[in-house]
């Protein structure tokens, strides 16, 4: 089967999961994921047609909880399993990068 | 040449429930770092998030607020990406299936009117909260982490930074009616991320797009719009190309300046979110919520003019919070009169409350104790001069008739108890009463004086008024 990925892609998938590969990792790595890639290219030729796209492991729906606020005051104990804290906050090596907030 | 401007926005709105959307820790401002966490919070492995029924409804809510189709077949999506505010290293997000799409609010500018659609809303959680020190360290505080929000995003039908200025003030007043959200950009509980680009008139592309940051008020989005829209000109003109970058409004030389170039779109590998069960949204619950839905301002402005009798400017005033419009129609169902309740709220209300810089719910002032004091100017008890007084008792929470008891603030309105008291001032002041015989009228006033300040401001100045006129021509 034709070239699927290429190393370069490889490092893209690997730098998004913040991962680091040497060149010897990269040229392993590389036809492995080309051939998970050719298993759902298999899987792809199932035919599918009326069947409904499936998003979740469970038939449960509208499985939801009341607005009820509950405080685990367990802020301390979260804290001890932080890297480092400091006066109640998580400390952490700073990141300067503005995309951080949720959009 | 000559140009149009598209803008897009993509407002969040941060909802105040009790509990966050997918962990049961409280949704508070302003308590101490971290002590709204849990562990489903920081992410920690193992834990299952569960959906709050009230961030559902709520979306709903804005959905019908905003005249939005609402998807009955709904899913979360992961959104990926690493930050340190962000714990799980991903945010559960509806990406595949939004809660709302096409909807549209109607937008006034410059007489026009406009109707400027929404492509989609979806729900989805906050982010943590970094605060950046010099010393190297971030400091990570979780509590916003999970509070729940709604993503609001444009069709590109805004044309002027003016249509953007009025499509927030339409945004904020409809979600603010519904209750779910103090839609405030200063305490960020309405945040807007802008877009914009032009192209040559008759042209069938969009212009390449910038983005807009640090937009901390409707004002600055206005400004920070209006500035990149002539900046934008100036490169096409001058024969340049936009760049696809993110761009600082600053706010000091009312600039936008470069802070990234966009190289291809972000990467957020998005997939169904396998540990929440979906959604189905049925009509009746729609119904049930659309029923108990608080009433719009627009529809609550006719309802002032029409029903109550309200001039536009009254009904415009009235209707710029959901606090003071619910106030208000609290007080006229407690018996006030409708005028008079709008003058109070807007005249001496407003007036405290912006002295004070607090909202009405900070007061202890209740509908009931204002249309209780307002009916007591009505039957003649009081005098709105004395009502000075028995407002600043109100604004303590006292009962205004209570209190007009109390401080003996009760009017002389009775002939029989006011006449021996003008005739006692008319054979005192002689000089006055020859005065008003020979059409100098001035001396009445005097006379009035002297009888108010007789009775310690009790005495009803209209019924003194009548019964010194019928003295005085009577001598």
């Amino acid at each position: 089967m034709a070239s699927q990925i290429d190393e370069q892609q490889v490092q893209h998938v690997a730098s998004l999961a913040k991962l680091k590969f040497t060149d010897a990792e990269l040229s392993e790595f590389t036809p492995q994921l080309e051939s998970i890639i050719d298993l759902f290219e298999t899987l792809e030729k199932v035919d599918t047609t009326g069947v409904k796209p499936m998003t979740s492991a469970t038939d449960q729906v509208n499985v939801m909880r009341e607005d009820v606020a509950v405080n685990s005051n367990q802020r301390e104990a979260l804290l001890k399993n932080a890297p480092e804290a400091e006066n109640g906050y998580i400390k952490v090596p700073a990141i300067i990068d503005e995309s951080g907030d949720a959009e | 040449m000559n140009f149009e401007t598209t803008i897009g926005l993509e407002v969040h709105v941060e909802m105040k429930t009790n509990s966050k959307i997918f962990s049961p820790s409280p949704v508070q401002f302003g308590a101490e770092p971290n002590a709204n966490t849990n562990v489903i919070d920081w992410g920690y492995p193992g834990v299952l998030p569960a959906t709050n029924k009230g961030v559902v409804e709520n979306g709903i809510r804005a959905a019908l607020a905003l005249h939005a189709e609402i998807e009955p077949h709904q899913h979360f999506d992961r959104k990926n990406y690493f930050y340190p505010d962000n714990p799980k290293a991903y945010q559960i997000s509806q990406s595949v299936s939004p809660l709302g799409h096409d909807g549209w609010v109607e937008i006034e500018v410059e007489g026009e009117k406009k109707k400027i659609g929404i492509a989609e809303m979806h729900i989805e959680e906050d982010a943590g909260k970094n605060t950046h020190s010099p010393n190297g360290y971030s400091y990570v505080d979780l509590n916003r982490q999970g509070t729940p929000l709604i993503e609001i995003v444009s069709k590109p039908d805004i044309s002027s930074a003016d249509e953007a200025y009025a499509y927030l003030e339409a945004l904020r007043e409809r979600i603010q009616f519904t209750g779910i959200s103090d839609v405030k950009m200063e305490e960020g509980s309405m945040r807007v991320d802008v877009n914009i680009s032009i192209r040559p008139v008759g042209s069938d592309k969009y212009g390449t797009k910038t983005e807009l940051k640090n937009l901390n008020s409707f004002n600055y989005v206005k400004k920070g719009l209006l500035f990149e829209e002539q900046r934008q000109q100036r490169v096409l003109m001058s024969g340049g190309e936009i760049g696809q970058e993110t761009r600082r409004y600053d706010e000091t030389t009312g600039q936008t300046i470069l802070m990234r170039v966009k190289e291809g779109s972000d990467d957020y590998r998005y997939f169904p979110e396998p540990d929440l069960p979906s959604l189905e949204i049925s009509d009746a619950w729609i119904k049930e919520i659309g029923d108990a839905m608080p009433q719009m301002p627009n529809n609550r402005r006719e309802r002032y003019i029409n029903e109550l009798g309200l001039t536009e400017y009254d009904a415009m005033v009235l209707t710029q919070t959901k606090e003071m419009s619910d106030f208000f129609e609290a007080t006229v169902a407690d018996g006030a009169d409708a005028k008079l309740a709008s003058n109070y709220l807007q005249g001496d209300v407003n007036a405290y409350l912006n002295d004070e810089q607090v909202d009405l719910a900070d007061t202890k002032l209740t509908p009931a104790n204002l249309a209780g004091m307002i009916n007591l100017i009505n039957d003649g008890t009081i005098s709105s001069k004395m009502a000075k007084k028995v407002f600043k008792g109100i604004l303590e929470g006292e009962n205004p008739a209570e209190y007009v008891k109390a401080h003996g603030l009760v009017q002389l309105s009775d002939p029989a108890q006011l006449q021996p008291i003008i005739d006692e001032i008319l054979s005192n002041n002689e000089q006055s009463v020859a005065d008003f015989k020979n059409g100098k009228d001035r001396a009445v006033g005097f006379l009035v004086g002297q009888i108010m300040k007789q009775t310690k401001g009790q005495a009803n100045p209209s019924v003194v008024n009548q019964l010194l006129m019928k003295s005085l021509q009577a001598l």
